[in-house]
C-alpha cells in the first residue's frame, strides 16, 4: 500500500483517468524521452572508444576501452584542426553577439516607445527580413566583401552575422520593452531627462533579463550557423568549427571516430550555454517564436 | 506615452541598425533580384557573364530537371527535383511534427518529470544543424545506427541498410531525422500554449464526464489554434530553407535524390559558378516562402 502510494505520488487525477493509465503514461513518456536522446548517447559512446570497438554498433559494451584518441585526433587534425575551429567560432560569435544586441536594443526602444513617421513600415520591413533566406543575400555579399577586401576575414563574417541578427533581436527586444511599466520613464521625463539618458540609465538596467535572452540566442545562432561561414571563409586557419566538420568526413570511408568527437566538440558549447542559461534561453525562444 | 524630443533624436536610435541592415541585408536582397534578370548589381566586376537581360534564367531553372524532374515524377523514383523534394518534405514533416508535438506536449504535462523529458526532446533545437545532419546519417548507418538496431531487434533485418546512401530512401531518412530534430520546437511551443489554458476549463470537463478524446478535440485543439498557426508557419519556413542537414549528411545525393532548393542555389553558386542562375534559384525560394511570411507578419501585426 505504502509503495503504491509512493509510486502514485505524482498522480494528480484529471485528464488521464485511472491511476493505471497514469502509470502507463509515465512509462510511455520516459521511453520516448530516452529513445529521443539515443543518437546523442550513441555519438558520445563512439567518440570515447576506438573505432574498431564500435564497428558493429556503439551499444555493444564489451570490450569497453575509453580513450581520448578521437578527441586528440580531431583537435589537432593536420588539415582541419578543430581546436583552431573552436577558437575561430568564439572569435566570430562573441562580437557577432555584442554588436547586434547593442544596436538592436536602441532600435527596439524606438519601436517600443517613440512615435515617428513610417514607423509601421520600418517595423514590417524588419519582420520580413527576419524570415528571409540567407541564400537571398549571399551572392551580392560575397562580391561586396570581396571589393571591400573583407572576404575570408573574421571582420567580414562578423559584419554579416551582426547585420543578420539585428531584425530578430529588434523584434524580440521591442516586445520586451513594450511590456515594461512606463511610470519610471515618465517620471524621468518630467525631471527633464533626454531619451538617451532614459534609455541608458533606466530602461537598459531593468531590461537585463531580456538582453541576456537575446544575447544567449544570438550567440547560439551564430555558433551553430554554417551557411555564412561556408560561403565567406576559405582559409582552413580561419574556418569555424561547424564548417570544418563535414570536411572531416573523408573521401571514401567515413571516419566516424573523428566525426563523432568532432560533433561532440561542435555541440558542447551551445549545450553548455543552454544548460547554464536555461531560463533565459527558453524565455528567449518562446518570445522569439510566439507573439506576446 | 508621447515621447518628447525631436525626430532627429528619435531616429538616432534607429540609424546605426539601419545602416547595417541596408548595406548588408536589404541591398543584397534587391541586388539578388536584379542579378536574376542578368543585370549586374555589383560595381567593379561583371558577374552576369554577359548574358542578355531578361527572364531567361527563370525559364532555365523552372525547366531544369534539377528543379522538377519529370522522369522521376512519372516513375515515382528519386530524384524528382529540388522543389518536389521540398514539397514532400513539408507534406511529411509538417503533419508528423505537429501531431507528435501536440500529443507529447499533452502527455508531458501529466507525467512525472515532464519538463525533463521536454528538455531532452529540445536538444535537437540546441545543437548546430550540421551536427544534426551528421547525427541523422550516423543513426541511419547500417552498422552503427540505432535505427537499424531496432529493425534487427524487431525482426525486420532485411530492411537494415545505410538509409542515407540509397536514392529511394535518402530523402525519407532525412525527413524522419528532421522530425526528430524539430519536434523539440513544436513540443515547447505547444507546452507553452497548453500552460495558458485555464486548468478549471479542463477540470470542469472531467467532472462533466468528458473523455480524453473529447477534451483534446473540443477544448485543447481549439484553444491552441493561434499557436498552431505560428507552428505551421515556422515549420514550413524551416522546411523550405532546409540546408545544413542535407549538406552534412548527403550533399543532396545520391545523384540529386535529396537535393533541395537552398542546396541547389549553393550548387549553382559554388560548383557551377553561374551566379545569375544561383540568384534565380534564391529568388524563387524567396517567392515560394513569401505567402507563409505574409500570413505570419499579418498575424503578428494584427495582434497589436
Amino acid at each position: 500500500m505504502g509503495a503504491k502510494r509512493k509510486l502514485l505520488k505524482g498522480y494528480r487525477g484529471g485528464l488521464l483517468g485511472s491511476p493505471l493509465k497514469w502509470l502507463i503514461a509515465n512509462i510511455v513518456a520516459w521511453t520516448i524521452g530516452v529513445l529521443w536522446v539515443l543518437p546523442f548517447i550513441g555519438i558520445f559512446m563512439t567518440s570515447i572508444r576506438p573505432f574498431s570497438e564500435v564497428v558493429s554498433g556503439w551499444w555493444s559494451v564489451s570490450p569497453f576501452t575509453p580513450t581520448l584518441k578521437n578527441y586528440v585526433d580531431a583537435l589537432f587534425n593536420p588539415m582541419f584542426s578543430l581546436l583552431r575551429g573552436f577558437m575561430n567560432s568564439f572569435i566570430i560569435a562573441v562580437p557577432s553577439t555584442i554588436i547586434p544586441v547593442m544596436l538592436a536594443a536602441l532600435a527596439a526602444y524606438a519601436f517600443a516607445r517613440f512615435s515617428f513617421p513610417i514607423k509601421n513600415y520600418l517595423f514590417v520591413t524588419m519582420l520580413f527580413l527576419m524570415a528571409a533566406p540567407q541564400q537571398m543575400t549571399i551572392i551580392p555579399i560575397f562580391f561586396m566583401l570581396n571589393n571591400m577586401r573583407l572576404l575570408n576575414t573574421y571582420l567580414g563574417l562578423i559584419l554579416i552575422h551582426s547585420s543578420w541578427g539585428i531584425p530578430w533581436i529588434t523584434f524580440f527586444l521591442r516586445n520586451y520593452f513594450s511590456m515594461l511599466p512606463k511610470e519610471l520613464e515618465e517620471i524621468a521625463r518630467v525631471d527633464g531627462a533626454t531619451n538617451r539618458q532614459i534609455f541608458f540609465k533606466i530602461v537598459l538596467p531593468i531590461s537585463l533579463p531580456g538582453i541576456i535572452s537575446a544575447s544567449v540566442l544570438q550567440f547560439a545562432w551564430v555558433w551553430n550557423d554554417f551557411f555564412f561561414a561556408l560561403m565567406l571563409i576559405f582559409d582552413p586557419n580561419k574556418m569555424v568549427i561547424t564548417q570544418m566538420l563535414p570536411r572531416l568526413k573523408g573521401q571514401y570511408q567515413i571516419d566516424w571516430g573523428l566525426l563523432s568527437s568532432g560533433s561532440v566538440l561542435a555541440m558542447i558549447v551551445p549545450l553548455i550555454v543552454y544548460i547554464i542559461f536555461n531560463k533565459y534561453y527558453m524565455g528567449g525562444f518562446r518570445g522569439w517564436a510566439m507573439k506576446k | 506615452m508621447k515621447a518628447r524630443g525631436s525626430i532627429l533624436s528619435k531616429f538616432s536610435f534607429l540609424i546605426p541598425s539601419f545602416i547595417l541592415i541596408i548595406i548588408f541585408v536589404i541591398y543584397p536582397i534587391v541586388a539578388t533580384i536584379i542579378l536574376s534578370f542578368n543585370i549586374n548589381p555589383v560595381p567593379g566586376i561583371d558577374i552576369t557573364k554577359g548574358k542578355p537581360i531578361g527572364a531567361e534564367n527563370y525559364y532555365e531553372v523552372l525547366l531544369s530537371f534539377k528543379f522538377i524532374n519529370r522522369h522521376g515524377l512519372e516513375t515515382l523514383s528519386f530524384p524528382m527535383g529540388a522543389i518536389i523534394h521540398n514539397i514532400i518534405w513539408i507534406a511529411l514533416h509538417l503533419p508528423l511534427t505537429i501531431i507528435l508535438g501536440l500529443l507529447l506536449a499533452t502527455l508531458f504535462q501529466h507525467v512525472k518529470g515532464g519538463s525533463i523529458i521536454r528538455s531532452f526532446i529540445f536538444l535537437g533545437m540546441v545543437i548546430p544543424m550540421i551536427v544534426g545532419g551528421l547525427l541523422i546519417q550516423f543513426s541511419f548507418d547500417k552498422d552503427l545506427g540505432v535505427v537499424n538496431l531496432f529493425l534487427k531487434i524487431t525482426g525486420l533485418e532485411w530492411a537494415a541498410r545505410s538509409w542515407t546512401i540509397y536514392p529511394n530512401t535518402a530523402l525519407f531518412s532525412l525527413i524522419l531525422g528532421s522530425v526528430w530534430l524539430w519536434t523539440g520546437f513544436t513540443v515547447t511551443i505547444y507546452s507553452a500554449g497548453l500552460a495558458s489554458i485555464p486548468k478549471e476549463t479542463i477540470e470542469a470537463a472531467v467532472v462533466d464526464g468528458a473523455d480524453f478524446k473529447t477534451i483534446l478535440f473540443k477544448i485543447i485543439v481549439p484553444q491552441l489554434k493561434p499557436v498552431t498557426i505560428t507552428v505551421i508557419a515556422m515549420t514550413i519556413l524551416w522546411d523550405l530553407k532546409i540546408f545544413d542537414i542535407v549538406y552534412a549528411s548527403t550533399l543532396g545525393g545520391p545523384g540529386g535524390a535529396s537535393m533541395v532548393l537552398a542546396l541547389l542555389m549553393y550548387d549553382y553558386f559554388a560548383r557551377v559558378q553561374n551566379y545569375p542562375m544561383a540568384a534565380t534559384v534564391a529568388t524563387i525560394l524567396t517567392i515560394v516562402i513569401l505567402p507563409v511570411v505574409v500570413i505570419w507578419v499579418r498575424m503578428i501585426t494584427r495582434g497589436k
